[in-house]
């Protein structure tokens, strides 16, 4: 699963980090450091700190199970401030 | 065709180039599907992979959170596109609307987006720059390479440019226990984006990390071993630095060689375009099928005195391009201008570094909240009596609010109360930019100038 955190937005909440620490990670106090692909064993995880993070900093595709939904589904957020 | 005709038939079945398949253009792609273009779409790249991102190259794949190949971008929609990779654009022909491919193909187009961006500045001695062990990162290919020699356990890491990409490297080696020498021309680090007053900050970081920060200084030269491998470099004030791996971070060049002869105002400045991403040619006359976003592009803003800048931002390559996309199968009664206010982040040495606004163009700055020394706080940029910039170490949440007053042209210096306001900030201070008319290699947002074809300011590469 891809993932980019539009970091302009980004509030350095911590959220996805607490939910997702596989691929999201607080460096210092407000600094995010993410990975931009998380394997399947993370998906929910990730799929769930997509969902929560306050701001709709992170976009992901890959999200929905590739079964059941058409490509590229998933939130779409505009990076655009 | 009427214009209403035109456009309608655009949407159906215009045919759209894409030249530069990185985050702006694909960016581009996805909002014309998205606005109900169903016409056929080209995406040319040179670079052999589909749209990555490049600022983890430089964070979490340094930091070892990140495969330095897994970086792709991940898609907003489908985009339905025919994709030429690996292969560049070498020109263009504006009369016959079409794109010369390196492999001989033409490519026509009713509609063209131009998003090439820019690539690392080499290490300007060719043979130097040659010697196993010297690198430079802008390309997934770069990151490669570099991430292998650094999971090598270098000696010592060399930096030429403490800028911030030069500066971020440097904080994931400390990172990792790696031994770094950093050399920047300018008395500090982040001097040519933020200003001396906050570079003097940097500077402390990057000592209390454990970088060994040499400032004011030239690098004059790089000494490869007898089988060709870099040993050491050389500075100006006499000292030579032992070192396995030097990474050159001087700055970017912009792609536009391939424009040369095309007629198109484009220049080691990048293109120019209004503010509506339309390119213009070299008469200073706006085209109406050729758009341009993302690094590679100059536009002239309203909030900066109509400057046209030059911008090295993620977030600028987003809403460029989408606006770009829009403005491309609309008609121009319903094209939206590029107004976004320049924002740029970093991270490095655990401290989140963002800003707003064009920081370069400030006079004075002031501390509104917090303090210098205990790098947390707010700076904002002053110019001609109005606030122009901000940038904050550590303290995200006031930006948005700095960009209002921004956007606002709020008067400055800030004499209302603020959050957290200490004595030091009471009163604005020189921002200490190196002379403008200096080229420095750390701006990421750069002014040039008022005209579509000015070059009068040439952009020499800083000799470090
Ligand atoms: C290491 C690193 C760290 C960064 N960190 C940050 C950060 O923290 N914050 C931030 O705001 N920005 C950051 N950036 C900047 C950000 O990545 C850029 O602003 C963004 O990539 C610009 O996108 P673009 O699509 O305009 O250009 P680019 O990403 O440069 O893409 C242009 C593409 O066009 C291709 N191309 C060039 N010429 C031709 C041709 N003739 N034919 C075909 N293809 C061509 C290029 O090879 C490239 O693939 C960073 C950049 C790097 C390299
Ligand atoms: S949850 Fe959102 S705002 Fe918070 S750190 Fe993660 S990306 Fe940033």
């Amino acid at each position: 699963m891809r993932l980019v955190v539009d970091l302009n937005r980004c509030q350095g909440y911590a959220q996805c980090a607490f939910l997702a620490p596989e691929v999201f990670t607080m460096h210092g106090e407000e600094s995010l450091v993410y990975s931009p692909w998380a394997g399947d064993e993370h998906r929910e995880k990730a799929a769930r700190a997509v969902a929560a993070c306050p701001v709709q900093a992170i976009t992901a595709d890959g999200l929905a199970d590739p079964a059941d939904a058409p490509a590229g589904a998933g939130r779409v957020a505009s990076d655009a401030r | 065709m009427p214009a209403e005709q035109f456009h309608e038939w655009l949407r159906r079945e215009g045919r759209i180039v894409v030249v530069g398949a990185s985050l702006a253009g694909l960016r581009a792609a996805e909002t014309l599907r998205a606005e109900g273009f169903t016409g056929s779409l080209t995406m040319i790249g040179d670079e052999p992979y589909e749209p990555y991102d490049r600022p983890p190259l430089s964070k979490a794949v340094l930091l070892g959170m990140s495969a330095p190949d897994r970086t792709d971008l991940p898609r907003r929609r489908e985009i339905d596109a025919t994709w030429r990779l690996g292969v560049a654009a070498t020109g263009l022909d504006l009369a016959a609307h079409r794109v010369r491919l390196a492999d001989g193909d033409e490519v026509p187009y009713d509609r063209l987006l131009i998003a090439t961006g820019v690539r690392a500045r080499p290490w300007p001695r060719e043979e130097e720059a040659q010697l196993d062990g010297v690198f430079t990162l802008r390309t997934r290919d770069d990151a490669v390479r570099l991430h292998r020699r650094l999971k090598a356990g270098p000696r010592r890491v060399f930096v030429i440019g403490a800028g911030f990409t030069g500066s971020e490297i440097a904080s994931a080696c400390r990172h990792q226990g790696i031994a770094v020498t950093v050399a920047e021309r300018a008395d500090a680090p982040l001097v040519g984006a933020l200003g001396g007053v906050i570079g003097s900050v940097a500077a402390e970081l990057h000592r209390d990390n454990g970088v060994d920060l040499r400032t004011g200084v030239m690098v004059t030269g790089l000494e490869g071993d007898s089988v060709g491998r870099v040993r050491a470099a050389h500075l100006s004030d006499g000292s030579v630095v032992d070192t396995d791996v030097v990474v050159v971070s001087l700055g970017a060049t912009r792609n536009t060689e391939w424009l040369a002869d095309s007629g198109l105002g484009a220049g080691p400045r990048g293109i120019a375009c209004d503010a509506g991403c339309r390119a213009f040619d070299f008469r200073g006359i706006v085209t109406d099928d050729v758009y341009v976003a993302g690094d590679v592009a100059r536009s002239p803003h309203a909030l900066f005195g109509y400057q046209f800048l030059s911008l090295e931002h993620w977030g600028n390559a987003v809403a460029q391009a989408e606006v770009a996309a829009h403005n491309m199968i609309s008609a121009s009664a319903d094209r939206r201008p590029h107004l976004w206010v320049p924002a740029f982040w970093s991270a490095q040495f655990g401290v989140n570094i963002k800003s707003v606004g064009v920081p370069t163009m400030g006079e004075e700055i002031m501390i509104t909240q917090g303090s210098l020394a205990e790098r947390r706080f707010v700076g904002v940029y002053g110019y001609r009596g109005r606030v122009i910039a901000a940038v904050s170490f550590d303290n995200t949440r006031w930006l948005e609010f700095y960009e209002g007053q921004i956007e606002r042209g709020a008067p400055f210096p800030v004499e209302y109360p603020t959050m957290d306001r200490r004595p030091e900030g009471r009163k604005p201070v020189p921002a200490d930019f190196p002379d403008p008319s200096l080229p420095t290699h750390g701006a990421t947002v750069t002014l040039s100038g008022y005209s579509p074809a000015d070059r009068r300011l040439v952009f020499t590469p800083a000799r470090h």
